[in-house]
């Protein structure tokens, strides 16, 4: 029984990243991805000298911020437009599959693009000295997993509406609140402070790429994950109920 | 076996479902008719486990579809009306990732898939992308992908939709020859596609049942009545107007004079002929009727009349 709903998921998984594929769409991602991140990094990889990634992994979050919404906003919202909703919620599987398998294949294609950046660690090895390969393996650990939060965030985006315009700033909304947490903290009360510094994805992101791999951290981003997850396969299921 | 029992369907102040309750028997091929925004799509989604109902209930074999949904679709082949596709797949690949969710093993695919490309006619866009095929094909790819799992029960919305007139004759005959095993539902607004196609015919309007039956049932159990339309001769107004007096059953309709003769139109319940008993009174006035007309009642004035006063009776 387990086993077929995991199957179930990975046949959704499956078709979404060949349909990902089989437009131009994974392909204008991945070289947008490559090239905006590729500027941002060797631009100042060169003046500053230091043997790490972590021009890149600054910059990454912030392309994430317009990139993720962009692979998101079709997932469940272009379902319903074309109506294919009503095909698979009518096929013997659970909602909750459909979602797991749609954001899973997300979460592939931002691996595959962040792969992609893995040709600046190439860079970093031909020119620096005394890397520090923990740091680059936990920083790269990281990018996923905000990747995968914000992934989650995109595909609850894509469930409020049936059009992908919305569904896109909808989700650039909600992962710019969550982006900004860490840099409204000066701001705050000490009370909220602690909350919000626990809420926000930098600080967590942060941890991790210093090579600090805290439960307390992977806590965070599966709780994040879960969270959204579970909305958007309420909000699935509540077209039964409209 | 399927029973729905009263089912109501409320998208907020619309009522588009009011207490419908039927039962469909295996082997039957019954065909909901309706006019656009009857109530029939609706249904025909409760029953699939795609909406739920307001309140009412659907049963197959007595599992309730809101409790064992994933169950029961396990035996419903579903094409939804305006068929909804994945226009960037192959018809080959989309046939297959249905079947793959359908849980259809490895090396029954094959077979399975040449079968209903066989019975759909897709022999031509087997491998195909789907967004550069016609309405037409694309109307059976998604009767293909209904049926790829051979399912003991097949819901069609709206299933001739965008096919050209030799088109729908296969998939009538094909609908017919899945029939004799299966339990298919289909919709129209169309009479005489459900006419042709189907055993039984369930009329809805304004979200409720109004006739359910054979299409010969329909026609005697309706009870509006027949037309009769009379040339005669000879006649004068007062003897057509005494008429009624002396045969109780005719209503007169209207008198019209021409130049040599007089059209009377006439309505009598089906179920009292009075034409010999014209006769006899047209003979006794002296009258010559040159011609008499009764206009039998077809499926399509029933379908009009119980679509059109709001279809509170007959039920």
């Amino acid at each position: 029984m387990v086993v077929k709903i995991m199957g179930n998921s990975l046949i959704i998984f499956r078709r979404e990243l060949k349909s990902f594929f089989d437009g131009p769409m994974a392909y204008v991602f991945l070289v947008v991805f490559a090239l905006l991140n590729g500027w941002f990094f060797t631009t100042t990889f060169f003046l500053y000298g230091q043997s790490d990634l972590r021009t890149l992994f600054n910059i990454v979050p912030l392309v994430y911020l317009f990139f993720i919404p962009g692979i998101t906003m079709g997932l469940i919202s272009r379902e319903k437009a074309l109506g294919t909703i009503e095909i698979i919620s009518t096929l013997p599987i659970e909602d909750r599959d459909i979602v797991i398998g749609k954001y899973l294949s997300a979460v592939a294609l931002i691996t595959i693009a962040l792969l992609s950046t893995s040709l600046h660690f190439f860079t970093l090895m031909s020119f620096g000295n005394s890397i520090d390969y923990g740091a680059v393996f936990t920083g790269y650990l990281g990018l996923v997993l905000v990747g995968a939060v914000y992934a989650s965030i995109g595909i609850f985006s894509s469930a409020v509406t049936d059009n992908q315009v919305i569904s896109f700033i909808i989700g650039i909304a909600i992962i710019f609140v969550f982006w900004l947490f860490d840099k409204v903290l000066v701001f705050m009360p000490d009370i909220l402070a602690g909350i919000i510094q626990y809420l926000s994805v930098e600080y967590h992101l942060s941890n991790i790429s210093r090579g600090v791999i805290d439960t307390r951290n992977l806590i965070y981003f599966g709780s994040v994950i879960g969270f959204f997850l579970f909305l958007t396969t309420r909000l699935v299921e509540s077209r039964r109920w409209s | 076996m399927i029973r729905v029992e009263n089912l109501s369907k409320n998208y907020g102040p619309v009522k588009a479902v009011r207490s419908i309750s039927f039962d469909l028997e295996d082997g039957q091929v019954v065909g909901f008719l309706g006019a656009n925004g009857a109530g029939k799509s609706t249904t025909l989604k409760i029953m699939t486990g795609y909406i739920s109902p307001s309140s009412g209930n659907v049963y197959f074999n007595d599992h309730n579809i809101q409790d064992n949904t994933s169950e029961i679709q396990k035996d419903i082949g579903y094409l939804p009306e305006l068929n909804p596709l994945y226009s960037e797949m192959r018809v080959h690949d989309y046939l297959k990732f249905i079947s793959e969710i359908r849980d259809i093993p490895k090396e029954d695919f094959k077979p399975a898939f040449q079968k209903v490309v066989e019975e759909c006619g897709l022999n031509a866009v087997a491998h195909r992308t789907i967004g550069n095929c016609s309405k037409g094909y694309k109307q059976r790819i998604g009767l293909a992908a209904a049926m790829i799992h051979d399912p003991k029960i097949l819901i069609l919305d709206e299933p001739v939709t965008g096919l050209d007139p030799n088109q729908i004759v296969e998939i009538r005959q094909l609908i017919r020859k899945l029939g004799k095993e299966k339990i298919v539902i289909m919709s129209s607004h169309i009479l005489q596609e459900i006419q042709a196609t189907v055993d039984r015919i369930i009329i809805i309007n304004e979200g409720s049942l109004v006739a359910d039956g054979s299409s010969d049932e329909l026609l005697s159990d309706s009870n509006t009545k027949t037309e009769l339309s009379i040339d005669v001769e000879n006649a004068n107004e007062n003897d057509i107007n005494d008429m009624k007096a002396t045969i109780p059953s005719v209503e007169i309709k209207s008198i019209y004079k021409e130049d040599n003769f007089t059209n009377i139109s006439i309505e009598y319940p089906k179920n009292n002929d009075p034409r010999s008993d014209i006769f006899n009174y047209a003979v006794e006035k002296g009258w010559v009727i040159i011609e008499m007309v009764a206009r039998k009642q077809n499926l399509e004035d029933i379908f009009r009349d119980l679509t059109r006063n709001g279809g509170k009776n007959n039920g």
